[in-house]
């Protein structure tokens, strides 16, 4: 028995049904020559891109991950458009009505005037209505507030994320680069400000600073948050120095900055956009956290964190209050942490959450080389 | 070994030294420690303001301060630990003292059960892998990283205290509840399970039948108000522990261990009346001693029953033996519940909402089962709601070193070897993986002292979350914060230690480079 276990797709081969449509009794081995097949296929298809363009392919196929982009692309253009941009004295109105400050009259006690169960159902009909997410008892608008809320927390994460970024690869590439002495003293005063308990440092630094506004605290909250990028890069520059390619820069007369942000910066961008993206959905917990206790966005200004801890006594009463900053607040986390998922997927295909089939087949694959070594 | 350990010591020392300085800085920066007394309407105002300056050293500034708190805490070697006092003028070692136990009673149980659980979720799920079963526990896990602590604590503060609560004045299910959580049981049992079509429809028609017959009794027995196993029960449960035990540490085939296990079983059975006679005489201690006579109990019948295997034989006594004590005290509690729930004190509405006990419960009656009973009600949300959380996180991690081992080329030489899956699974690869399991547990345990400060804050527990909120708001207060970072930064860098520790001694590929 022949069997083609050679990488070659044979020409006219369609890649969607994987050539397993030829299912027989000895199926193993048949999936094993499709599995070969898929692979190369998989080969050729990424054949000539560049690293750039296969992490973008690999990461668009995670389902997971790019319904979480879109869920988080729609949140950021609803909660920036609606309420509008007002920062730094500039004020771009939004769309909505009614701004976070506007205190108007209670209607019908608050209650939420959206309604998504069509008269037919036997409910109101969809409407979206004057106050779609209710009133709280002075009747702010909770849309209005939910929204610039989200708006608050998405500012704080991402410049929370580009500060502990930026911090943790500057602290991890220099330590691991120079090693020695610069080592040691930076890796000492991350381990101080990594046995300080994150909440408790954020905390403390939203005590102090929180009333110097929200952007102020995002800076001070990155601050305290890039202990643990610095520990990874760290570990990853580390081995990549002692490549051969580190080697060939020097010999060929390049500078330690030229070879550290040239070449070794590249290679460890999967560790740091990873992690990066993790940090940031840790970090609209601990915002929210810190709000909850009072220590982070101080009034006037709202943050999803700070709606829940306003309202957490109106529980029972207006639900709604609460419920509405919560689930944006799971939502954001969700999509961020599934984004992070996909990007760890599409830089490191060892990791790779393999569907099922694709797992079966590599056992089946397996099994049929053993076979084939038994047999030859 | 030694040069090792001491010069890791002394690097922690020094770190924990630096970390310290940092967090008195910030903290005494944090705000104007004054700031109550001056908005004071108090005569003696400029008076209170004097002494405070004058207890707490205030005109001191922060950076030197910092030095006199530190001869404080250096007079320990001398026996008069002194951490300064807060504001209000209570010394913090006290302090400290009350809310370290509080805590600890919150997280021991629930960081225990999330470890336990999360390492069976962790290892079915690996063992599962790519089925439903294992997306379902993935997709959840990753919903459950992304839930806020208070959300969690607040929703089952609302819903499932309240609601249970409710729930009991009446105390039956409809049928479309016993009908949908028979399904759902039944749906987890085959996804654990696995098997062809027709073996999971069977494992479904079990395990769900089972379920709905179980609900139904309850249901129409109106059992949660008045809940016992009874002897009957637990002599059935008692045998399925048994075989379970014997299957998973032993091998069915291994017929003195099985006898060993059906023996102890047998053991307390015979002691259940006894022991229900003289409960009522018993301490907190009387019954940790007795936990502990069952498992001595369970390893000399293990040695009894002897053959070559006597060491696996009493190792599987002693676990049977704890389980069925515990199955057995169980059943002790749930005999105290109907006098608890309907005393006046509680009033039909067990599970508590605020706190870490009944207050006043102590007057009405000192039963060491009505106490745990007590506890028990007001440890279930806190716990529940940091279970849910850190679960998650272990059930990932228990997943992944698993799937790791499972990999390995010794796992591969053990099938070969014709070894049954579950002494490859049990004994190879499942030890292996407990390896960076354990690292994490220490490194958990580390932080489990300052943990769960929104959890307390939300149960109103006074304990080290309390103490933390009280020290930044509404006025920051130096020397509680102090004492609050020294103990969790003192036992995370221990807990650090043990971790690298443990590491080297459980894995011997592992070396320290002295």
């Amino acid at each position: 028995m022949t069997i083609p276990l050679s990488p070659q797709p044979p020409t006219g081969f369609d890649p969607k049904d994987g050539g397993r449509n030829t299912l027989s009794d000895d199926s193993t081995l048949e999936d094993a020559i499709g599995e070969g097949k898929e692979n190369a296929i998989e080969l050729k298809e990424i054949e000539g891109l560049s690293q750039g363009r296969i992490v973008v392919r690999r990461f668009f196929r995670h389902r997971g991950a790019l319904i979480s982009l879109i869920l988080l692309g729609i949140l950021v253009v609803l909660a920036f458009s609606s309420e509008g941009i007002d920062a730094f004295g500039l004020r771009i109105p939004g769309w909505w009505k009614y701004t976070y400050t506007f205190v108007g009259n209670v209607v019908d006690g608050g209650r939420p005037t959206l309604n998504l169960i069509p008269q037919w159902l036997g409910g109101a009909g969809i409407r979206w209505g004057d106050h779609p997410f209710g009133q709280d008892d002075i009747g702010h608008d909770t849309f209005a507030q939910v929204m610039r809320g989200a708006q608050q927390s998405l500012m704080i994460v991402f410049v929370v994320g580009i500060v502990s970024t930026f911090i943790g690869v500057v602290v991890g590439a220099t330590s691991g680069f120079f090693r020695g002495a610069i080592d040691t003293v930076l890796m000492r005063l991350t381990d101080v400000v990594i046995i300080i308990p994150l909440l408790v440092l954020t905390a403390v630094l939203g005590r102090t600073y929180g009333n110097l506004g929200s952007f102020f605290l995002a800076i001070v909250l990155g601050l305290a948050s890039w202990t643990g990028l610095a520990r990874l890069v760290r570990g990853d520059v580390l081995g990549l120095r002692e490549r051969e390619f580190v080697d060939a820069a020097r010999v060929a007369g390049a500078s330690s900055a030229r070879i550290m942000f040239v070449h070794i910066l590249p290679n460890a961008i999967g560790v740091v956009i990873v992690n990066a993206t993790l940090l940031m959905s840790a970090t609209i917990l601990t915002e929210a956290a810190i709000s909850f206790l009072g220590f982070g966005v101080q009034a006037p200004d709202v943050s999803l964190g700070k709606l829940i801890f306003d309202y957490k006594e109106a529980f029972s009463v207006r639900p709604w209050l609460f419920w509405w900053p919560g689930i944006l607040i799971v939502l954001i986390a969700l999509t961020i942490n599934f984004i992070g998922d996909g990007l760890r997927d599409a830089f490191d295909p060892r990791q790779k959450r393999a569907l099922n089939r694709a797992a079966r087949l590599a056992k089946a694959e397996a099994r049929a080389k053993a076979r084939v070594a038994a047999s030859s | 070994m030694l040069t090792f350990l001491s010069r890791r010591l002394i690097a922690s020392v020094l770190v924990l030294l630096a970390a310290s300085y940092l967090v008195y800085q910030l903290s005494a920066n944090a705000g104007d420690p004054l700031a109550d007394l001056r908005q004071s309407t108090a005569l003696n105002k400029d008076e209170l303001i004097k002494q405070r300056i004058a207890q707490l050293n205030l005109d001191v500034p922060p950076p030197l301060r910092y030095f006199v708190w530190l001869g404080g805490v250096l007079k320990v070697f001398t026996g008069q630990f002194d951490l300064g006092k807060s504001l209000k003028g209570q010394p913090v070692t006290d302090l400290l003292a009350s809310a370290v136990g509080v805590t600890v009673q919150l997280l021991l149980t629930a960081t225990l059960l999330a470890i336990i659980l999360g390492i069976l979720v962790g290892i079915t799920t690996a063992l599962r892998q790519y089925s439903g079963y294992d997306y379902t526990v993935t997709g959840l896990s990753f919903l459950f990283f992304s839930l806020p602590s208070f959300f969690v604590a607040v929703i089952l503060k609302q819903y499932v205290g309240i609601g249970f609560n409710n729930f009991l004045q009446n105390a039956a299910f409809p049928w479309w509840v016993i009908l949908i959580v028979s399904l759902l049981v039944g749906g987890i049992w085959q996804g654990i399970l696995g098997g062809d079509a027709k073996r999971r429809l069977i494992t479904v028609a079990i395990a769900g039948g089972a379920t709905a017959v179980v609900m139904a009794f309850v249901s129409l027995t109106g059992w949660f108000n008045n809940p016992s196993l009874g002897i009957i029960v637990v002599a059935v449960l008692g045998v399925g522990v048994a075989f379970l035990i014997t299957t998973l540490t032993a091998g069915f085939a291994n017929r003195k261990s099985l006898y060993t296990a059906l023996t102890v079983v047998a053991i307390g059975l015979a002691i259940y009346y006894p022991f229900n006679l003289l409960s009522d005489y018993l301490t907190i201690w009387s019954v940790l001693g007795l936990g502990v006579l069952a498992v001595v109990v369970g390893i000399v019948v293990g040695y009894l029953w002897g053959g070559t295997d006597r060491a696996i034989s009493a190792r599987t006594g002693a676990i049977t033996a704890f389980l069925v004590a515990f199955l057995i005290a169980v059943d002790r509690f749930m005999h105290s519940w109907n006098n608890y729930a309907t005393s006046d004190i509680i009033n039909g509405r067990p599970i508590g909402t605020v706190g870490a006990g009944t207050p006043n419960l102590s007057d009405v009656t000192s039963n060491f089962w009505i106490e745990g009973l007590d506890n028990f009600t007001h440890l279930l949300l806190p716990t529940a709601s940091l279970l849910l959380i850190s679960l998650a996180s272990y059930s990932r991690y228990s997943r992944a070193s698993l799937l790791d081992v499972l990999n390995q080329d010794y796992i591969r030489t053990a099938r070969a070897k014709g070894l049954s899956e579950r002494a490859v699974i049990m004994r190879h690869a499942f030890r292996n993986a407990l390896i960076p399991i354990t690292t994490i547990v220490a490194f958990d345990f580390g932080g489990l002292i300052g943990g769960a400060i929104i959890t307390e804050i939300v149960f109103g527990w006074s304990g080290m979350g309390k103490l933390f909120n009280d020290a930044l708001s509404p006025v920051p207060d130096v020397n509680p914060m102090m004492g609050f970072f020294l103990v969790t930064g003192a036992v995370a860098v221990l807990f650090n230690l043990l971790a690298d520790l443990s590491y080297t001694a459980l894995d011997p590929r592992i070396r320290v480079a002295v």
